[in-house]
């Protein structure tokens, strides 16, 4: 192993360490804000990972797009819905918590063993780095033309969802006359042209 | 490094998404969970894209459409708790039982 060998090794491990007690933070915690900003701490090490795996224009676009947006946003919401309310035991939910608990961990070990197991046909051309930019654009505007245009007006349709549903639908009492009155006296209408 | 490495990593990720999924009862909670979700299997298509198939990375192409379904799924995500919260008048999602009968 040499030296680029190690340093990866351990950026990994640093960076897998991080994330995954932040993820546990995320589920475990019981105030949601501290959630919301190890959400973000996940998604920093997420980009980290990316950039070990030759993919700095992705690493950039999650550090905008989900920590720059998604974490904002979240943190938004937190602060729209902010009530401090006990929640009210669920007899019996540590059943819940413990069948959930040995299905993940079952859900794990089978993937794990389905990783260990199966023969990769890792390709051995040499990563093409930092021209990724120019591979990525070639792949949008060729072959993933239509899903690209079709993720525009997703985005499209998901903005103007977002408005409609979280619009308040609160229109204050009009009276009748209220709705045919001008703010301010109406005044007659001067012609342009006789001064 | 190993392709097996980010595999598991990318598998753990999914797993604790999983639990906080089921478990939590917060709905924001939930969302947070849900792009925890998103995030692995992300991980999952750059690990992919990096070792089996490194000149023509679709993966990444693949990654960078579920980023941007992912803030539109976060987006729309938070307008409906927002609404039902405003109905509702609460996040805890055992009281969530509008389509449950």
């Amino acid at each position: 192993m040499n030296l680029a060998d190690g340093v990866q090794l351990v950026s990994f491990g640093i960076l897998a360490l991080m994330m995954i007690g932040a993820a546990l933070g995320v589920v475990l915690l019981s105030n949601i804000v501290y959630s919301a900003f190890l959400l973000g701490l996940v998604f920093i090490s997420m980009s980290g990972l990316y950039i070990l795996l030759n993919a700095g224009f992705v690493a950039a676009a999650q550090i905008l797009i989900y920590v720059g947006a998604v974490s904002v946003l979240i943190l938004f919401g937190i602060m729209l819905v902010n009530k401090r309310e006990d929640y009210v035991p669920v007899p019996n939910a540590w059943i819940g918590t413990v069948a959930t608990a040995s299905v993940c961990a079952g859900l794990f070990a089978l993937l794990s063993a389905m990783v260990l197991a199966t023969p990769w046909a890792i390709s051995s051309a040499v990563p093409v780095g930092d021209g990724a930019v120019v591979v990525i654009g070639k792949h949008f505007f060729t072959d993933f033309l239509l899903p690209f245009e079709l993720a525009s007006v997703l985005l499209l349709m998901a903005l103007v969802g977002a408005i409609v549903l979280a619009r308040r639908d609160f229109f204050p009492e009009q009276t009748e006359e209220d709705q045919l009155v001008l703010p301010e006296r109406p005044r007659e209408l001067v012609s342009g042209g006789q001064k | 490094m190993q392709l097996q490495y980010f595999l598991i990593l990318a598998a753990a990720l999914f797993c604790i998404g999983i639990f906080g999924l089921v478990t939590s009862r917060n709905a924001i909670r939930v969302l947070m969970s849900i792009e925890l979700l998103l995030n692995s299997v992300n991980l999952n298509l750059m690990a992919f894209s990096n070792y089996l198939d490194p000149e023509d990375i679709k993966g990444q192409v693949f990654a960078v459409f579920v980023i941007s379904i992912a803030a539109a799924e976060a987006a729309v995500g938070l307008a409906i708790v927002l609404t039902i919260y405003r109905n509702r008048n609460t996040v805890d999602m055992e009281q969530f039982n509008l389509l449950k009968w």
